[in-house]
């Protein structure tokens, strides 16, 4: 276990360094002069523009940027917004909101997925599973906004039940509707994974010792089934994560949340490259986390996983 | 235990029962049935397939969407681009079913003319991301080395950034935004799922008694990989990929919804519902008739994908 997670570790490395190059290559490397745009039609007095580059760094060779860039992630340093504002006092803002709204979709997902899902995988072919199945593939087809948008008419305008718009502080009873918008899709992925999941594990010979051993039905769900069913399912929880960075850019768009998926929207509208930069880095860098925190669960669930190749 | 007893069938001279020759004609159990012909997974798989409701609604939704993309002028009465606005917001009236938009625009018909846009990204999309990740991971999985190494590397960092956040940025800063680029740019973050399946297929593939027996009678490899290994891996890519066609579409109309998806100016299903946010409340038909056309479009490609995956899984088939 050690030396997989040693390895895993490594893996990583690479994998940083290369998707944040290619997201700063992406944003600075690319036609178009930030600087320039900052003041429109009126030229600023000459002299400025090359202060301003100097300052952030933009009349370096774009290698020396980028490395300059990384420099500054590992001591903290996140960046300045064109308006002057270190990004990192952007995201120590916006981030708990999200960590809040994130954690309730997560949790909503696994919860009533899984649990749905179990119940369709053992009444195969019922009417239960049929429209779960039906269900799920609706929320997949729908695209997130469009969720999104009836939510917010329906629960906030017509029923009155919800906020349409979420406060400045965004506490936890105002973020349920965004959460459960924003978990819909993953919801629906769950269902559909854990059904599949545990109809393959109902026909194992592991089962059928177990019911032969003349355990309790109960039993042999719970235990036999239920737990070897949650192995793919927890592998997907990671990469859900950046599905869920994705949907909160739209849902927090529409429910006007200030998280980092609001504060990435207005970003990209404005063209503030080192507020996206920065705050996608991190959002790349917490996906990866994610992933091989759910690879390294895996591993422990599934211990033919550690001995292979 | 010996017994002398050899039963009333055996006949002098045997010391135990032997049937007759013509009692057990041999060529009778053991023939083969030369008149049926061989069975490849293919035609097994369509066998299945054609059997599930399911795999006929979506083929025909498929067949009249792709219809409606290529020829709309054939699907509606109206320009898309004609719009009064005295009509501003009305509701269905005769000769229009669904009502008009904002700008007095028919409804009905800018859906129709808007298949086009959402359809030809999904398209290219996919066939981007099934040529380029098909080929790059068989030839990683097929050849193994130091190229297998810089793909699976290179593919990790590509899926290490989620793929519409990678095209959200990507797309903000593009000086050209049309059906190509999105496609395009969504196929650059999406290839290294398909590239991996296609990587583990080969693998399995790579592995199997008919290629050692290729190897054997002195095929060379690339012959090997063309005519054996492919064809024998590519069924898993052929299912994500008809799902992944729908969760293009998607992806394309949230990219335009969020502003850097397709132009205003391009009429695709993700412009007209961003645009019909605010009327939502109002004119609630102006969101949801796309929205519907969209949702339609997209759930076609997954039942069929879904209908494809089960007919080309093996177990499925062993359980039949």
């Amino acid at each position: 276990m050690l030396w997989y997670t040693g390895r895993r570790l490594l893996q990583t490395i690479p994998v940083f360094f290369g998707a944040t190059f290619l997201i700063y290559f992406m944003v600075f490397a690319l036609p178009g002069d930030p600087i320039a745009a900052l003041y429109g039609d009126r030229p600023p007095a000459p002299g400025v523009i090359e202060i301003i580059r100097a300052q952030y760094h933009l009349d370096e060779p774009f290698i020396v940027q980028y490395l300059l860039y990384v420099g500054g992630l590992f001591q903290g340093d996140f960046g300045t917004t064109y308006s002057g504002r270190p990004v990192i006092d952007v995201m120590a803002q916006a981030f708990p909101i999200t960590f809040r709204l994130a954690m309730l979709a997560l949790a909503f997902e696994a919860i009533a997925g899984i649990l749905v899902g179990l119940i369709a995988g053992l009444r195969k072919g019922k009417w239960f599973d049929t429209s779960a199945l039906v269900v799920s593939l609706l929320l997949i087809s729908v695209p997130t906004f469009v969720i999104g948008f009836v939510a917010q008419l329906v629960f906030g305008v017509q029923l009155g039940w919800a906020r349409t718009t979420v406060s400045g502080a965004a506490p936890w009873s105002e973020l349920i509707l965004p959460a459960l918008v924003l978990a819909s899709v993953s919801f629906a992925y769950i269902v559909r994974l854990t059904r599949a999941s545990v109809g393959e594990n109902l026909n194992a010979d592991f089962v059928r010792t177990a019911t032969a051993k003349g355990l309790s039905r109960r039993r042999v769900v719970t235990v036999h089934v239920l737990r070897n069913s949650l192995v793919p399912v927890v592998t997907y929880l990671g990469i859900d994560v950046g599905a869920l960075m994705v949907g909160a850019i739209v849902t927090e768009g529409i429910f006007n949340i200030n998280g980092v998926g609001g504060t990435v929207y207005r970003a990209i509208l404005l063209g503030e490259n080192p507020t996206v930069v920065s705050f996608v880095a991190v959002m790349v860098i917490i996906f990866v986390m994610a992933n091989l925190l759910v690879d390294l669960l895996y591993a422990a669930l599934d211990p033919r996983i550690r001995y292979a190749k | 235990m010996p017994s002398n007893n050899m039963g009333p069938r055996t006949r002098v001279g045997q010391a135990h029962y032997i049937a007759p020759l013509e009692e057990t004609p041999v060529d009778e159990i053991d023939k083969l049935d030369e008149s049926v012909k061989a069975r490849s997974t293919w035609a097994d798989a369509w066998d299945s397939m054609r059997r599930r409701p399911m795999f006929w609604i979506s083929s025909v939704l498929i067949l009249i969407i792709l219809l409606v993309a290529a020829f709309p002028q054939l699907f509606s009465p109206f320009s898309p681009t004609f719009c009064e606005l005295k009509f501003s917001n009305q509701g269905p009236q005769a000769g229009h079913p669904l009502g008009f938009t904002r700008q007095g625009c028919d409804v009905y018909a800018r859906i129709i003319f808007g298949a086009q846009a959402s359809v030809t990204v999904g398209v290219l999309a996919t066939l981007l991301v099934a040529v380029f990740g098909g080929i790059v991971g068989a030839l990683a999985g097929f050849y193994g080395g130091v190229f297998d190494a810089i793909v699976s590397r290179v593919g990790d960092i590509f899926f290490a950034i989620p793929t519409v956040l990678g095209a959200i940025v990507l797309m903000s800063v593009l000086p050209v935004r049309s059906a190509a680029t999105v496609a395009l740019v969504l196929a650059l973050f999406a290839w290294p799922q398909i590239a991996r399946i296609m990587r583990g297929a080969v693998l399995t593939a790579r592995n199997s008694d008919y290629v050692m027996a290729s190897i054997a009678l002195g095929v060379t490899k690339f012959k090997i990989l063309v005519r054996h290994v492919i064809p024998n891996a590519i069924a898993p890519v052929i299912a994500v990929a008809t799902v992944s066609l729908g969760i293009f579409i998607v992806a394309e109309a949230t990219l335009s919804f969020l502003g850097v998806g397709l132009p205003p100016t391009v009429m695709s299903w993700g412009n007209d519902i961003g645009q019909a946010r605010t009327s939502l409340r109002t004119e609630p038909q102006v969101l949801l008739f796309p929205s519907a056309a969209l949702s339609i479009t997209v759930l076609s490609f997954l039942m069929l994908g879904d209908v494809v995956s089960d007919a080309l899984d093996p177990k499925e088939r062993a359980r039949r």
